[in-house]
This record gives C-alpha cells, sequence and structure tokens, in this order.
C-alpha cells in the first residue's frame, strides 16, 4: 500500500499516492495545469516547460518531473507564470503551421488547448520574427500520416517507439532545424517502423495522425487476431467499422496495440463478405433463404453415421461457438471426430505438459513477464506473432531483465538480448538438454523442489550424464560455453520464465521439444511461482478457448478423457455418446481420401492452405460428398463446399474468447452484420433443431457460456458480468474466485500432484542431403495473418514487406547466382512452387524463409508427423532451389 | 566491410562506444555510409534510428560522401553580413545541389560552416582547404567550373 501524501494546489488541499508528480496529483484530481510533453503512463520529460509551477520559496518546478511531498505548498497560476508560459506557446505557435479547422486534431489538440487557456493573441505572435518550418508531409504509411510543419518537438512519439523497443523514430538533427526523423530521414514506410501506432496515439497536436474517418461512437471488445487477446475501442461510424484504439484500462495490453489491432479491423466492413447462404447445383453457388439452406443441410446429414462425418472447430469462433459444434457433433451426429487448427500449432504442448504438469496452458501470465529477472525467448519471433507480447518482453529488458535468444534467425529480438543461441533448426532438444547438462554439473538445481515436487529426476539425471559434449556441439552448431553461460544465467535468476512458439512444437519432435523445456523448468524450480513458468504463446485469438470447449477427438469440454467423462456428459446432455476416440485433423483429410469420411462441417477454416502437404487436403474436399464451410468470406476452401453459410465476424456478435494466459474476455456486438450472415451459433442451434435433436434451445450466447460453466469447473465461477471488466484467468471455481494469475501453486494437477521428468528424445526428421540441400523454415509475417482471409480485405497492409518472397542469405544468392528479384523454384519432395528471392541478411546460411499467408508453401511441407501430438512438421522441410 | 568489421571489432560493443565508431567509421570512409551505420546497429543493439539521431546531432559528421572539391561556404558573422547567404544560392543554383550534398557526378560537395576565422576577407569560402577571399556571386561560376 502505497503512502498517500497530502499537498496544497493554489490553496486546495489535494491527495495523492506517494511518488507521483505534481502534474499528476493535479491531473487525478481534474485541475488542469497546461502541458504538452506529458502523458499519463509515459515518463515525465520536462521539455515543453508549460507545466511549471511555482513552490512555497518562489522557485519555478515542472509539476511533471517533481514528486511531491507531504504540505508542499504549489502554486500553478500566477502572472509569473502565465507571462512565462505565453512565451514558450507563442514560441510554439510560431513555429507550427496548419490551419486549425481543417486539422484532423482540431477539438483534441493539445496545443489549441494551451493557446486558448493563456489567451494567445496576435499580439504575442506578430512580434515573433517568421519562422521557416519544414512543413514536408511523410504520407508514405498507408494508416497514418506524419506532418512535420505540426509537430511541436515534445518527443511523445519518440518515446512511446522507445518503449516499445522499436526506436524507428528520434529527434535528429540539432538546434533549429531539430526535427523528428527516421534513419537517414527516409521515408517511414522504408524505415524500420513497424506502423503500430503508438506514437499517433501520443501526439498531442495534428503531427501524426490517423488516415482513417473519426468514429461516431466506440463498442469495447477484444481485437481477433492474434492470442494475445488485446482489448479495444471499436470505432465506429454508421454501420461500419473504421478505427480502433488500444483500451488502456485492460489489463493484457494496458492500451498498446499493433498494426493488425489498431489499423486491420475493417475487413470486416468489405464488400466480399458472405451475405447469404449458398447452394452448389450443377457446379454453380445459388442464393438461397436460410430456411433452405437448413433443411437442405439437416436432410443431408441424416443419412450419414457417426464416422462418416467430421468438423472442424474454429479458433477464430467465440467459446460458445465451439462449444456447440463439439456438442453437435457428439450429440446429435454421434461422433467424437472433432478437432481445430490447435493440431498444427499448439498440439505438442497440450500433450506434453498435461503429461508434465498437468495442464497444456500457459502456466503464468502476460504481464509477469515484466518481472522475470531472466526470459527465454525459444523458437518465437515475439515482434512479429506476438507483438504487444513482446512489447512487454523488451519492457522487462530495459528494467534489467536478461533475455536469451534461442533461434537459428536472427530475429529483431536478438537486438534486446543478452545471449544469443544461433542453433541450427531443428536442434532444440540437444540445445536443451545440454542446458539441462550445465546446470546439473554446476549443481544449480533446485533440490527442494525437485524432492517435494516431482517425480522421475533421478533417471533424467542419468540420460543427461550419458550425454556427450561433443555430440551437442556437432547436432546444435553452438560451443559448450556458449551453451554453459545461458545455462548459469537462466538458472541463477531467481525468477525464470520461458516463452515459446511455433519454432518449438511444428517439428516433428514438437512434443519432444516441449519435455525438453518443461525439464529446464522443473530443474531450477521456475514454476508455481510468480514470474516464472513455461508459456506457450498461442497462435490464434481464441485457440486457448477452442481447446478448453473440447473441440478435440478424444477430450470433452474442460478436457474431461471421453472414456473417465462419458457418463457425466450422457447425463446432462441427456443421451447416448460415442465411446471410440475421433480422427486428429491431418487424419479426417487421409480417411477423407479414402472414401471413410462422407461429410465435412468446417466453421471459420481455410485447411486448403493451412495444411501440411496441401495436395492431399485438395484431393480429400474433392472425395467428400457433403461439405458445408461456414465463413465470413468466400475462401479457397469454400470453393469444394457443397453448401456455404455467411457467419457474423466478431464485431456482429457476443461471445467469449480466451487468450493464451487463459483469460476468459468479452465480446460484444457492435455493428450490423451483412446481409442475412448469422452467428455460428445460432446456425448449429438451428441445423440441430432441424434434425429434430433437442439440447440446442439456446437464446443466447450467455445461455450457452451457463451451460458451459456447469460442465468445465476451470470456467464454474464465471459469468458474463464477471468478465466485463478486464476478463478472468481460468480456473475459476466459484463465484467469489477471483481467478488464477499462475498456475501449480500449491500442486501440479497431476494425479498424485507431482510433476514429472519425462525423457525426450533426439530424433530429427529431415536433414539437408545432395538432392535437397537447403532449409525451408515457414512462419508469420507482422503485416499478414494466417491464410489472409481477414488480411487481404485490408488495401494498406499489401504496402508492407512482401510476404510472397523467398528469403535467403545473400552469401547463398551469390553461390546460386541469383538476385533479389529473380525467381527460383523451391522444390521439396513432396512439390515444388515458384519464389520471388528476398535477401535476409538475419538467415543462416543454408537456411531459407517463406511465411505461411504465402499459399503454395504448404505444397512443400511434409505432412509426417509428431508421433505423440500428431503435429505435422511444418517449420523445417529440406529444399532445392532451381533458379529460374 | 572487412574495414569496417576491423574498426566495429575494436570495440565492444556498448551504447557508449557509438560516437567514437562513428568517428572511426568516417575517418576511413570520409562519410558514413548508410550500411555501415545499419551493421553499427546490430554490433551495438541501438537502433538504427537512434544512431542516426546521435549523428546528425554532431556537424562532424557527414552522410555523403565529399565530391573532388569540397566547397565550404562561411556564414561567420562578419561574411553573413556581407551576404554569405547570396553565396550559398548562388552556389546551390549552379551545382544544382542543396547544401550538403554531393554532385551526382562527385565533382563537387557544398557544406556551409561557422566562421573560418578570416573575417577581414568577408565574405569567403573555401575550396579543398583554399581560400578564396571578398568573393562576388558573379564569380562563382568560373571559380567551379562543370564539365561538358
Amino acid at each position: 500500500m502505497k503512502r498517500r501524501m497530502e499537498i496544497i494546489l493554489d490553496g486546495q488541499r489535494i491527495r495523492v499516492d506517494e511518488g507521483k508528480s505534481i502534474l499528476d496529483a493535479a491531473l487525478e484530481n481534474n485541475i488542469y495545469i497546461p502541458h504538452l510533453c506529458f502523458r499519463p503512463g509515459l515518463d515525465a520529460f520536462g521539455a515543453c516547460r508549460l507545466c511549471l509551477v511555482e513552490t512555497l520559496d518562489g522557485r519555478l518546478v515542472t509539476a511533471c518531473e517533481t514528486p511531491v511531498e507531504d504540505g508542499m505548498q504549489v502554486i500553478s497560476d500566477s502572472d509569473r507564470l502565465n507571462r512565462i508560459r505565453r512565451v514558450i506557446a507563442s514560441l510554439l505557435i510560431n513555429g507550427h503551421v496548419g490551419d486549425c479547422l481543417k486539422c484532423p486534431r482540431s477539438g483534441e489538440c493539445k496545443l489549441e488547448d494551451i493557446s486558448s487557456y493563456l489567451g494567445i493573441n496576435d499580439e504575442d505572435l506578430t512580434k515573433l520574427r517568421e519562422f521557416k518550418i519544414d512543413d514536408s508531409i511523410d504520407d508514405s504509411n498507408p494508416f497514418f500520416l506524419k506532418d512535420n510543419g505540426k509537430c511541436i518537438l515534445c518527443g511523445l512519439c519518440v518515446q512511446s517507439c522507445d518503449i516499445i523497443g522499436v526506436n524507428a523514430i528520434d529527434f535528429t538533427f540539432r538546434g533549429a532545424k531539430t526535427k523528428i526523423g527516421t534513419f537517414m530521414d527516409k521515408p517511414l514506410i522504408d524505415s524500420i517502423c513497424v506502423s503500430c501506432g503508438e506514437c499517433v496515439e501520443t501526439c498531442p497536436v495534428g503531427a501524426l495522425v490517423k488516415k482513417s474517418e473519426k468514429p461516431s461512437r466506440e463498442v469495447k471488445t477484444v481485437c481477433p487476431y492474434c492470442g494475445v487477446g488485446c482489448g479495444i475501442y471499436l470505432g465506429i461510424r454508421g454501420d461500419r467499422i473504421v478505427s480502433a484504439r488500444g483500451d488502456p484500462e485492460n489489463p493484457v495490453n494496458n492500451g498498446r496495440l499493433c498494426v493488425k489491432g489498431r489499423f486491420a479491423l475493417n475487413f470486416v466492413n468489405s464488400s466480399e463478405r458472405l451475405e447469404k447462404p449458398l447452394i452448389k447445383e450443377d457446379n454453380e453457388f445459388k442464393e438461397v433463404e436460410w430456411d433452405e439452406a437448413i433443411a437442405f443441410i439437416a436432410d443431408k446429414l441424416s443419412k450419414y453415421n457417426g464416422d462418416e462425418f467430421a468438423a472442424i472447430a474454429s479458433a477464430k469462433c467465440t467459446n460458445e461457438e465451439n462449444y456447440l459444434l463439439q456438442k453437435f457433433t457428439r450429440t446429435v451426429m454421434k461422433s467424437n471426430n472433432i478437432d481445430h487448427c490447435a493440431r498444427l500449432c499448439h498440439a505438442p504442448s497440450l500433450v506434453a505438459l498435461s503429461e508434465s504438469l498437468g495442464s497444456g496452458a500457459m502456466t503464468n501470465s502476460i504481464n509477469e513477464l515484466k518481472k522475470a529477472s531472466c526470459i527465454l525467448a525459444i523458437g518465437t519471433n515475439t515482434t512479429e506473432t506476438h507483438p504487444v507480447i513482446a512489447y512487454k518482453v523488451i519492457e522487462a529488458v530495459k528494467n534489467g531483465s536478461k533475455l536469451i535468444v534461442v533461434n537459428p534467425t536472427r530475429i529483431e529480438l536478438v537486438r534486446h538480448a543478452d545471449i544469443y543461441l544461433r542453433n541450427k533448426p531443428g536442434t532444440d532438444v540437444p540445445l536443451i538438454l545440454g542446458m539441462c547438462k550445465a546446470i546439473i554439473e554446476k549443481n544449480l538445481i533446485d533440490h527442494e523442489f525437485m524432492k517435494k515436487r516431482t517425480e522421475g529426476f533421478e533417471s533424467f539425471k542419468e540420460y543427461v550424464y550419458d550425454l556427450e559434449w561433443d555430440e551437442i556441439e556437432s547436432i546444435t552448431g553452438i560451443s559448450r560455453d556458449k551453451i554453459r553461460e545461458a545455462a548459469i544465467l537462466y538458472a541463477s535468476s531467481p525468477a525464470a520464465s520461458i516463452i515459446y512458439a511455433m519454432g518449438i512444437t511444428q517439428h516433428f519432435n514438437g512434443t519432444d521439444n516441449v519435455f525438453a523445456l518443461s525439464n529446464l523448468a522443473l530443474l531450477t524450480g521456475n514454476l508455481g511461482r510468480a514470474n516464472t513458468g513455461i508459456n506457450p504463446l498461442r497462435g490464434q485469438n481464441n485457440v486457448q478457448g477452442a481447446s478448453d470447449m473440447g473441440a478435440l477427438p478424444d477430450l470433452y469440454p474442460g478436457y474431461q478423457s471421453i472414456d473417465d467423462a462419458r457418463e457425466k456428459f450422457e447425463k446432462k446432455w441427456n443421451c447416448k455418446l460415442p465411446k471410440e476416440k475421433g480422427l486428429i485433423l491431418p487424419k479426417i483429410f487421409e480417411r477423407a481420401c479414402k472414401g471413410k469420411i462422407k461429410a465435412l462441417y468446417i466453421m471459420g477454416e481455410n485447411p486448403i492452405l493451412s495444411e501440411a502437404d496441401i495436395n492431399n487436403v485438395e484431393e480429400a474436399l474433392k472425395s467428400i460428398e457433403f461439405l458445408i464451410v461456414q465463413d465470413i468470406f468466400p475462401s479457397e476452401t469454400s470453393k469444394f463446399a457443397d453448401v456455404i453459410l455467411p457467419a457474423c465476424s466478431f464485431a456482429e456478435k457476443d461471445g467469449t474468447f480466451t487468450n493464451t494466459e487463459r483469460r476468459v474476455q468479452l465480446i460484444k456486438s457492435a455493428v450490423r452484420p451483412p446481409g442475412d450472415a448469422k452467428p455460428d451459433w445460432w446456425i448449429i442451434c438451428k441445423i440441430a433443431e432441424k434434425m429434430g435433436v433437442p439440447g440446442f434451445e439456446f437464446e443466447n450466447p450467455r445461455e450457452i457460456f451457463d451451460e458451459i460453466r456447469e460442465l468445465v469447473p476451470a470456467y464454474g465461477g464465471m459469468s458474463y458480468k464477471r468478465l466485463e471488466n478486464g476478463g478472468i484467468q481460468w480456473p475459476c471455481r466459484s463465484r467469489d474466485d477471483p481467478g488464477t494469475v499462475f498456475l501449480y501453486k500449491d500442486g501440479f494437477t497431476r494425479e498424485n500432484g507431482r510433476a514429472k521428468f519425462i525423457l525426450p528424445s533426439f530424433r530429427l526428421f529431415e536433414t539437408p542431403d545432395e538432392d535437397y540441400p537447403f532449409i525451408l523454415i515457414t512462419g508469420r509475417s507482422l503485416y499478414q495473418y494466417h491464410t489472409r482471409t481477414m488480411t487481404s480485405k485490408i488495401k494498406g497492409l499489401e504496402e508492407f514487406k512482401d510476404w510472397k518472397s523467398l528469403e535467403m542469405n545473400p552469401i547463398d544468392g551469390e553461390k546460386l547466382g541469383v538476385r533479389e528479384g529473380d525467381f527460383v523454384l523451391v522444390k521439396s519432395r513432396r512439390g515444388s512452387v515458384k519464389a520471388k528471392v528476398r535477401f535476409n541478411e538475419a538467415l543462416m546460411e543454408g537456411v531459407t524463409f517463406m511465411s505461411f499467408h504465402f499459399a503454395p508453401v504448404n505444397r512443400l511441407t511434409s505432412s509426417v508427423r509428431d508421433p505423440l501430438s500428431g503435429m505435422p512438421a511444418l517449420k523445417v522441410s529440406c529444399v532445392d532451389l532451381i533458379p529460374q | 566491410m572487412q574495414r569496417l568489421r576491423k574498426i566495429l571489432e575494436s570495440y565492444q560493443g556498448k551504447r557508449e562506444d557509438i560516437i567514437p565508431v562513428l568517428q572511426d567509421i568516417q575517418k576511413e570512409y570520409g562519410y558514413l555510409p548508410e550500411n555501415a551505420l545499419k551493421e553499427l546497429s546490430k554490433y551495438t543493439g541501438v537502433s538504427e534510428g537512434q544512431i542516426y539521431g546521435i549523428a546528425t546531432f554532431y556537424a562532424q559528421f557527414r552522410f555523403k560522401p565529399k565530391g573532388g572539391k569540397h566547397v565550404i561556404v562561411c556564414t561567420g558573422t562578419a561574411c553573413h553580413v556581407k551576404g554569405s547567404d547570396q553565396i550559398i544560392d548562388t552556389i546551390q543554383r549552379h551545382l544544382k545541389i542543396k547544401e550538403g550534398d554531393t554532385t551526382p557526378d562527385h565533382e563537387y560537395s557544398l557544406e556551409a560552416v561557422g566562421c573560418i576565422g578570416c573575417c577581414s576577407l568577408a565574405p569567403c569560402i573555401m575550396i579543398n582547404e583554399k581560400v578564396i577571399s571578398k568573393i562576388k556571386p558573379r564569380q562563382i561560376k568560373r571559380l567551379l567550373p562543370q564539365k561538358s
């Protein structure tokens, strides 16, 4: 609890927490003191000198920089102060161009406020010498303008760019020529700017302004892109989404956003949206009414047996909808053939962490990263994939946390790292075990934790002892000293946290990778405590929720096994349930090829682009007799459909999303859906009703959520009302349970309460050989999202980083005799695609990269799977490059 | 590249090394090449934007190679009073470059500086260390002849 202090401001007694500034105290008490270069949440800068106040002894101090002292007496308004402020304000106005009425910031401009507060008039201004202003405008960024003539050099933009660790802009030049500029004064689009728009949000004048229209109302909801789950306010004008801003109260992002969250949400307004149900007749889609479509589907589906039907749920849809789809599959179709895209991202995490710790989710929370004394970021290009989490990692580093980055590519995060280990692709297990070996050798083990809370340590110790350093070095390509250095830093930190993503899981040995990481955390006791943990960063906004809701072939909602919990669910759902375990996602397609799966219901997915080895998927979709695709846009997959159903986007329905840190958050309907589009839950209910199966009589998502609460203990204590402000992290078992910030405080959720060391194997899948000498890594780009169903509708995003190219090290380019912009044929054992070459020095020699937004990339990847989780080895494949 | 590596590796790559490294780079290349600054950013972990902010703060650093003839125009008090602004304007028009730039054929570069210490001869310019005094705009064409 902070001490409260009392100060006397202009004769008024006001109270404020210790450590706050005079300006904080005034603003918290709704007292205005002129200021320009200060914004709550950022550091005081003291540059504009407008917040000068007088202390009792007549000193002039800046209110923003001066901390309060108990009993302090301060004057904020006097002739002396106003005289000084008038001069400062006049000089600023003299160096500021613009016609206020035509300025987008008009009405919110702080310079305008100050000018009118101080009563600046012509007399103040005409006595000043005319000043030659650089009034150039940088129009290069598709989402915002930089109008140099309006800049008052307050530095807020520089500070906001610094906080997120990008530092694309800074004060450049000196004296009267000072300006906010990029490297070599290039247009923003050619700089390292990531277009997050944080600077635009902080600019007090019209120097950095959004190009978008102004909204007429706002609706609080959650961003639909990645798994971070940032709170946003959607700006709406009429029935269109025109803007978005971060919700400063939301604990996940504290108001910060990335380029997609801030500028790429108006895909909702796209004219390409599906508006009417479509039924395929003679290879052409015909618009029909809902009644007809529902009747058609009900009639068709009733002809199939359970094992002939499969459904693919969606990590983009709400918890309620995923719950309903799995319920539909199990109770109406009597099948357990339901899965979703987590199979292609964190299935290994789910399998490995459930087995070793008890639960497959992030053990700790995003905000705890800020306080971790060491962060190990392995197999995650966080700045591209989870930008807002990256902001927090960088913030932690600035506050003294140590950062270890393990990645074959010299990613942006490396710039902030204390130790960078550049291992060969796919060699994480030996590297992590090497770290474990070093920790055991140096005896940095948490013995008490080992004794009280774990099992299987002895055999793990022996296993690690037997590993040879020579072997580890030769496989990973990293010296033992470097591995030891990283291990010691990790093990000797009081609270160390691991974050990882697809670089760990999307391998033939993905589950082994996660086992290895889990062992590393256990060895050092970095679990079950604040600011530690092992944290898989989830890719999609609701992929955690889709798993929680039981859109899995072997688990009911709440990860209850279909063997153990069947009776409970049969009773609750009042029907018999199938006993046999369902098919995992890739197997659904395999079986479809063989004609075993005849009907498929795809909700909000585009598997023809997202699956590994898509040649196979195409064949599967062609051989399926009856395919339902339910989506917001026509997709590459919907071409194969027999019925296409128009669904509502995140902005047109209510419901809940569960983010990567297990936080269940409310989303709210903000605009009217286009045409006849309906929420996914409504559609599923109607089909079930038409098929005459009870249990789907829901009026709204709240009623569905109430049923979920009864069945999923971890959601038991939640309600829409409780979720209103910032959401709740599961497990939350009762009405008065505040939710769980970090897991395993009192014990692991395995049978005996102990975590288990599991021995990972060393298996490697493909290694380069003479025929396929290059390694191809696939990954995500900041400016696109997955199969681009949403982001392709945002024109501005096209102007960034070419996501269609094949990236390679310039040295490899030289060897091959290709230049940037040339085309090469990329050939793997599965197929080949043509791609344009782009050089990227961050890549290792012999390693190439393609983003998975580029559709044909999955012609190259392999569907060979991790035997433990079913995860295809999407991340790494071997290719040959043939210059064209 | 080799020369740059050598310079970088003689420092630890800390933030406080940036100014001395910039000086060494300029000594080696005569200016700060863009790619060298990018490498420096990678080596120190300080972003290229910040490095540019630091480098532009100091008058000693330049970002374009000097021309064969480096023309310095004095803008000290005496020269200013005697019309150095006009001299700069004339040279800019004549060479079709801005102050601080180099002609595309690398023949000339133009820089305006503070007092060069020969106020009694104002206004003056320097061409490759040689002072030309009491200069008048109409002399410029003859002093700075252009090919073709």
